[in-house]
């Protein structure tokens, strides 16, 4: 969208009149490192970025941006995988990396008072004197801004046993689009009213800008160890993890990964993974030593019962975490294998992994890209990466067309097209899938419940009607011309 | 269980069903006829009280499909909620949040209408927590379906949390999808006696360490504390705490989650008030039970509702006037304007006409 100049002097000298000029940026190549954030295959210059240093200037930008009726997009630390901090050529960019305070932490109520573009990691760190830790672990969260955390409602590898960033939160300030300030949740565990931290959570910014958070911190465990499996049968794999939940047993992490993903990290990270297994299984026990003495043996019996051909305690801490290490080094070993993947985010009932896990394999021979498969398994959210080189023509194409299809799959067999990544702009056409027009109408109506003229982030996460018509009319159409040789699972 | 294999067995009846509740809506919403909507009516004395035509919706229940392996059940709102819960102990499962029952005829609906949570809350997670998906009529009869069965499921926005605890006024709940938690092996109940002061920061303090609990509470003097998970580890905790085990502790927490216990008998106002877990001893006339690791506060009090209010905002959170009393000041804390005004767009969202158990909530919503 080439940028309208008269509207961007306009809106500069608004938001200069109460911010410093180098908070306002609109030069080409000062506003260019903000065109993507992870997903980088989409890219738009900003019309003006703003850098605001407060909650305060958060509110002023949101009211001028409403009364000129200038779309604002919100941006934590840009790490997100789905676009949905992808500016617009006719709008602001509104970044909260400059609110980076811990404003405090209550040792005694376990809780942390954040600013939004505090790193999820660094939270954790300035709870470690004090026992404490931010349980949601997201594989970026070196990177990654709380605030987006909450826009996306993160997950990590322990959520099965901790919870998403919403479970893990009590209370929000949030700007509205009209720059007034509301809390949303409280001191206490529960708020008066609806549950508006709930919707607000993984809302991707199109209902209001979060300009401070109350996190919840836990004790950390006393100790922590990890089981590793490995099996000649992915579908065997996926069954051992149905076992292990059906003994009662729900594990700090439970992650899986087959063997094109083994393959890449090993050689890239020496996990000491055995890359000649269909897939592996990391288990983790964490809690009372007791409790973890207890649970590893009853694991590591499920474990070998569920037909692995090997399975490994780590002895120690250093081996624990060189265990994790490969599945958290996942995606940039995976990088390495080619110029550029794309990472799908698809949650399945766990009993149908194999089916899907065999859907995958075989589209990857039907569009000729290789994919790795990285699996949150305890809680059934699928992590493929589909391995494409952008600079051979039609790979990207190929690529975005095998992830649909495997989100198509997800849908098809019970789950849903994104588990902690989002819809951005990536999956909004995936959404016309997912949910019918009933739904979308309802979340368009809770949207201008928020936002009366669709000025925060549109056009990312709920599809149009009319998107959806068009893309009925697209899919079929590419399904006969482009790619006829292809099955539709 | 006989209703559950009805049902099962003749899907038809229960989709006949959703076409005479949509009637009814449909019905209703032309006419501008407020329809208050009743499950097993156990929580009937709670919130503010609707109008309306009574809309029974019981007749649609039973469990849709229960995986245990998945950690998923799926459930018609009608369904009585000792049935879901016998059912899932049968496979060595549970609801994670412990919900209130309040009386024999408690609903799945209505459980998850009210949102409330019994005392694993602090520990395991509310109502809410455990709300994978929902479907639901709204206020134009719309036949809508949110969230799913899996546990991670960020498209679109999450309306099946925002309808927990909505008290009706957002949709009828025709069926909801639960996370279910594996029953603890061992779970032992320990009590001593404590000044409620002391019982905060002790509550407190246990919480910041690596301990097993799934329940505290505070009464008459005496810190109750419950202990959750393995053998060995329970067995650990207890040695390291200290404390009297309690016997039949069954018995004590169902009386505390449903009210049966001798601190809610009488004919006085009883207040929730939901506060920081630190909050000091709240300063006002009458008795009170501590739960939830002290974030949780009943009152039971003639204070006037203003200094009750008072005193919950300064703890850092909010007073509900839960049984009896005085309701001219409505049930709830008031909230402020802008908040008010975004809860009667989203209502306006769901429920355009206004029908849905308008007033149960706040007044116009
Ligand atoms: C290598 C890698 C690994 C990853 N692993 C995981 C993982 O394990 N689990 C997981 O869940 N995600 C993962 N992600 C995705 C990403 O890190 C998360 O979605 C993260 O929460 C995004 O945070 P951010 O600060 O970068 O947000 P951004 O990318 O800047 O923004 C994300 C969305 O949030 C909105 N937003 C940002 N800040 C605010 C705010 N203050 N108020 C309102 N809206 C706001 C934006 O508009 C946008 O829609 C991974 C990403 C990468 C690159």
């Amino acid at each position: 969208m080439p940028i309208d100049f008269e509207r961007q002097r306009a809106v500069c000298s608004a938001l200069r009149a109460f911010m410093p000029e180098h908070n306002v940026l609109f030069d080409r190549e000062d506003v260019t490192p903000y065109e993507c954030d992870g997903l980088s295959a989409y890219r738009q210059v900003p019309m003006v970025v703003a850098l605001p240093e407060n909650e305060a200037q958060v509110c002023e930008i949101l009211e001028t941006c409403h009364a000129m009726r200038v779309p604002v997009v919100a941006r934590g630390a840009g790490t997100g995988l789905s676009g949905g901090a992808l500016p617009l050529g006719n709008g602001v960019l509104l970044s909260l990396a400059k609110l980076k305070n811990i404003l405090a932490i209550d040792t005694q109520a376990r809780i942390a008072r954040v600013q939004p573009g505090v790193r999820n990691l660094a939270i954790s760190e300035a709870a470690a004197p004090h026992g404490l830790y931010y349980a949601p672990d997201p594989s970026s969260q070196i990177a990654c801004s709380i605030g987006g955390n909450v826009a996306e409602n993160s997950g990590g590898v322990h959520c099965l046993k901790y919870g998403l960033t919403v479970h893990n939160i009590l209370k929000l300030r949030v700007a509205t689009i009209e720059g007034e300030i509301v809390e949303l949740g409280g001191g206490g565990l529960d708020a008066a009213g609806y549950d508006l931290m709930a919707l607000m959570t993984g809302s991707e910014g199109l209902l209001g800008v979060v300009t401070e958070i109350t996190v919840k911190l836990l004790p950390r465990p006393e100790c922590a160890q990890v089981v590793l499996a490995a099996f000649d049968d992915v579908g065997a794999a996926g069954q051992a993890v149905a076992n292990v939940i059906a003994a009662g047993i729900i594990p700090a992490g439970m992650e899986m990964m087959d063997q094109a993903a083994t393959l890449a990290v090993e050689p890239f990270v020496n996990a000491g993974y055995p890359t000649d297994a269909a897939g592996i299984l990391l288990c983790e026990s964490d809690g009372t030593r007791e409790e973890v003495a207890d649970e590893i043996a009853r694991i590591e019996k499920i474990m070998r019962d569920s037909g692995a051909h090997l399975v490994r305690v780590s002895q120690d801490e250093a081996e624990r975490l060189k265990f994790w290490a490969g599945r958290k080094a996942a995606f940039p070993a995976v990088g390495r294998l080619s110029p550029d993947y794309y990472c799908m985010d698809g949650t399945i009932p766990r009993r149908r992994l194999a089916e899907v896990l065999r859907g995958i394999a075989a589209m990857e021979k039907n569009y000729n890209l290789r994919c790795a498969n990285v699996f949150h398994a305890g809680d059934g959210n699928l992590h493929p990466l589909i391995l494409y080189d952008a600079n051979d023509p039609g790979q990207l194409q190929r690529a975005e067309l095998f992830g649909a299809e495997i989100l198509k799959l997800c849908i098809d067999v019970g789950g849903t097209i994104t588990g902690e990544h989002g819809v951005g702009i990536e999956k909004i056409d995936s959404m016309c899938v997912q949910f019918g027009a009933a739904e979308l109408e309802t979340f368009h109506a809770l949207k201008r419940a928020f936002d009366e003229h669709e000025l925060l982030n549109p056009g990312k996460a709920v599809p149009t009607l009319h998107r959806c018509a068009e893309f009925g009319r697209m899919h079929v159409h590419s399904g006969k011309e482009k790619f006829p040789e292809l099955p539709r699972f | 269980m006989s209703q559950t294999a009805a049902s099962v067995h003749f899907p038809n009846r229960m989709d006949k069903l959703i076409h005479q509740f949509i009637d009814t809506i449909r019905a209703a919403t032309e006419d501008r006829r407020r329809l208050r909507i009743r499950g097993g009516g156990s929580k009937a004395f709670y919130g503010n009280p609707a109008t309306g035509e009574d809309f029974d919706v019981t007749g649609y229940h039973g469990i849709i499909d229960y995986e245990p392996t998945e950690l998923v059940i799926t459930a018609r709102a009608g369904t009585p909620l000792t049935e879901i819960e016998s059912t899932m102990r049968a496979k060595g499962q549970m609801l994670g949040f412990e919900p209130p029952h309040f009386g024999g005829g408690a609903t799945l609906g209505g459980c998850i209408a009210a949102g409330l949570s019994g005392p694993r809350r602090a520990y395991t997670g509310a109502a809410r927590d455990f709300v994978l998906g929902l479907r639901l009529l709204d206020g134009r009869g719309t036949d809508l379906r949110f969230g799913g069965q899996v546990m991670k499921n960020v498209a679109g926005y999450d309306v099946s949390r925002l309808v927990t605890g909505s008290l009706g006024t957002l949709g009828v709940i025709l069926e909801v999808s639960l996370k279910a938690l594996p029953l603890p092996q061992a779970e032992l109940t320990l009590a001593c006696e404590q000044q409620r002061g002391e019982a905060i920061t002790l509550m407190n303090a246990w919480a910041g360490q690596p301990l097993p609990l799934s329940a505290t509470c505070h009464v008459e003097k005496r810190l109750y504390l419950r202990l959750s998970g393995a053998e060995s580890a329970v067995k650990a905790a207890a040695k390291k705490i200290g404390g009297e085990p309690v016997p039949n502790a069954a018995e004590f927490w169902n009386g505390v989650r449903d009210h049966r216990d001798l601190f809610f008998s009488g004919d006085g106002p009883v207040w929730r008030l939901s506060v920081a877990s630190t909050a000091a001893e709240i300063d006002l006339p009458g008795h009170q039970m501590l739960e939830w690791g002290g974030a949780l506060r009943w009152l039971k009090s003639d204070a006037d509702a203003d200094s009750v209010r008072k005193a919950a905002r300064k703890a850092g959170g909010h007073a509900t006037l839960f049984r009896r009393g005085n309701r001219t000041t409505g049930a709830f804390h008031p909230l402020p304007e802008v908040l008010m005004r975004i809860h009667r767009n989203v209502k306006q969202a769901m429920d355009p006409v206004g029908i849905l158990n308008p007033g149960r909530m706040y007044p116009n919503l």
